[in-house]
């Protein structure tokens, strides 16, 4: 027990239902509640000198924590960020300034430990306002981090984050990461937009026949497929050595590439124009998921999305529409 | 990250040097190694680097910091067009986006 009632004592080892909990939140399977109850736990054997670490309730960012604190002796507050991650609820001020004072007042964090420090992961900096937070309650605000596993050369540097520490990196592994949040994005279309297809190839000439539906199912999933795909996860993995900046660029580019594979693979178009409008369709489809891919990646301005959009949008959108036309008009040819 | 640059001349970060008592703050919260102290007053290095993240207007305490914040992802930008508002990522709960 301490001043301030009995407080949760946490693990700092993940076990398996938090590992499968870790892949469940990427992949978007079901929509389960995935957060922690706000207030205070204690890691280790905390005492009245122990440090503060702040972070929301998603469980994810607790549970990066709690295991980056392993072997270390302090308390977690958690704030409710309404199960949202430390980055987008700073962006959004649900981490904000408002709710870190709120939970250092309801949780009595005054009675609980002597000193005035505490710990707040630096990618919730757009959201509190630390001089604010110093003025409210009389703690000082220390930025740790980006990375939880880089607490403990944090602490070991006397509570001091090296610049590497502080820069935010996209390296491979992450941006693999994010693809599968990506890959859900269009959910329904996934489904309805081959179907449209399919139902759509059977018209000829002649009438309706359903041994085209047949004929035709398998090359239009596996273009439409190919596109998005081509936009969602072969662009955010080769995403450096991609010419140009715009994301939408680049998805063209790599969409083009997929195209031209399966030119050659044959399953593309019979006749010219069939092949130009796939080549419209896959490049406008692999073009517009790439630019979504902004949202994943953790360098894009708002003004530079707003201004890669101005011309973009349009672009793809004409793109996908004579793409569509075309592909129609090479049914009846 | 110094490899990725996104396009460059659009960001609407500014400092106002008058201001700045070189508290380091900016520095800090950075994600990109934006700031810089050069005689004890901030100085925008990497300009491009910006992704508009709004931490270092929100922590320095003498105002000299403006920038228009916001999410940089396309999709954001999209929701706000549909529903007239400005861009605004839909991290609903239970969802997982950004
Ligand atoms: S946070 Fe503000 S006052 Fe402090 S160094 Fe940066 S610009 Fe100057
Ligand atoms: S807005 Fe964010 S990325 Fe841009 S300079 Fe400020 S802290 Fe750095």
């Amino acid at each position: 027990m301490t001043q301030v009632g009995a407080i949760p004592y946490v693990a700092t080892r993940w076990d398996f239902y938090d590992r499968w909990g870790a892949v469940k939140v990427r992949w978007s399977l079901g929509r389960f509640k995935y957060r922690v109850t706000p207030g205070i736990y204690a890691v280790g054997n905390p005492g009245r000198d122990s440090l503060v670490f702040v972070t929301g309730n998603y469980k994810l960012s607790f549970d990066h924590l709690r295991r980056a604190l392993k072997g270390i002796d302090g308390w977690i507050l958690v704030i409710e960020t309404k199960g949202i991650n430390v980055w987008c609820a700073a962006g959004k001020g649900t981490f904000g300034t408002k709710e870190v004072v709120r939970r250092i007042r309801i949780h009595h964090l005054d009675q609980l430990v002597d000193h005035r420090k505490i710990i707040l992961p630096q990618l919730s900096a757009p959201g509190v306002a630390a001089h604010d937070v110093k003025k409210m309650t009389g703690f000082t605000v220390i930025y740790g981090p980006v990375l939880a596993e880089d607490i403990r050369a944090f602490l070991n540097a006397g509570l001091k984050a090296t610049d590497d520490m502080r820069k935010i990196t996209f390296p491979f592994v992450e941006r693999l990461k994010l693809i599968p949040v990506d890959l859900f994005y269009g959910k329904y279309y996934l489904l309805i937009v081959p179907i449209v297809f399919l139902i759509l190839s059977g018209f000829n000439r002649s009438g309706y026949s359903l041994d085209l539906v047949f004929d035709n199912a398998g090359k239009t999933t596996v273009n439409l497929f190919s596109g998005y795909l081509a936009g969602c996860v072969l662009t955010p993995a080769i995403l450096p050595w991609i010419p140009f900046r715009r994301f939408s660029a680049k998805g063209l580019v790599t969409g083009w590439l997929v195209a031209i594979l399966l030119l050659f693979a044959g399953t593309l178009g019979l006749t010219l124009i069939e092949n130009i409008s796939w080549f419209l369709m896959i490049g406008g489809l692999s073009s517009f998921m790439a630019m979504n891919f902004t949202g994943s990646s953790t360098f894009t301005s708002l003004s530079g999305v707003q201004k890669e959009m101005k011309t973009a949008l349009p672009l793809q959108i004409v793109m996908a529409a004579l793409g569509i036309i075309g592909w129609i008009i090479s049914r009846f040819l | 990250m110094n490899g990725f640059v996104y396009l460059t001349d659009v960001v609407t970060l500014e400092l106002d040097a008058a201001k700045c008592n070189g508290c380091r703050m900016c520095v800090v919260v950075c994600p990109h190694n934006v700031f810089g102290i050069e005689a004890k007053k901030a100085v925008i290095l990497h300009r491009d680097f910006c992704m508009e993240c709004g931490a270092c207007a929100k922590n320095c305490s003498e105002g000299a910091i403006t920038v228009k914040s916001g999410v940089g992802c396309a999709a954001g930008i999209i929701n706000g067009l549909l529903r007239g508002t400005e861009p605004t990522c839909d991290c609903g709960e239970g969802s997982n986006c950004c």
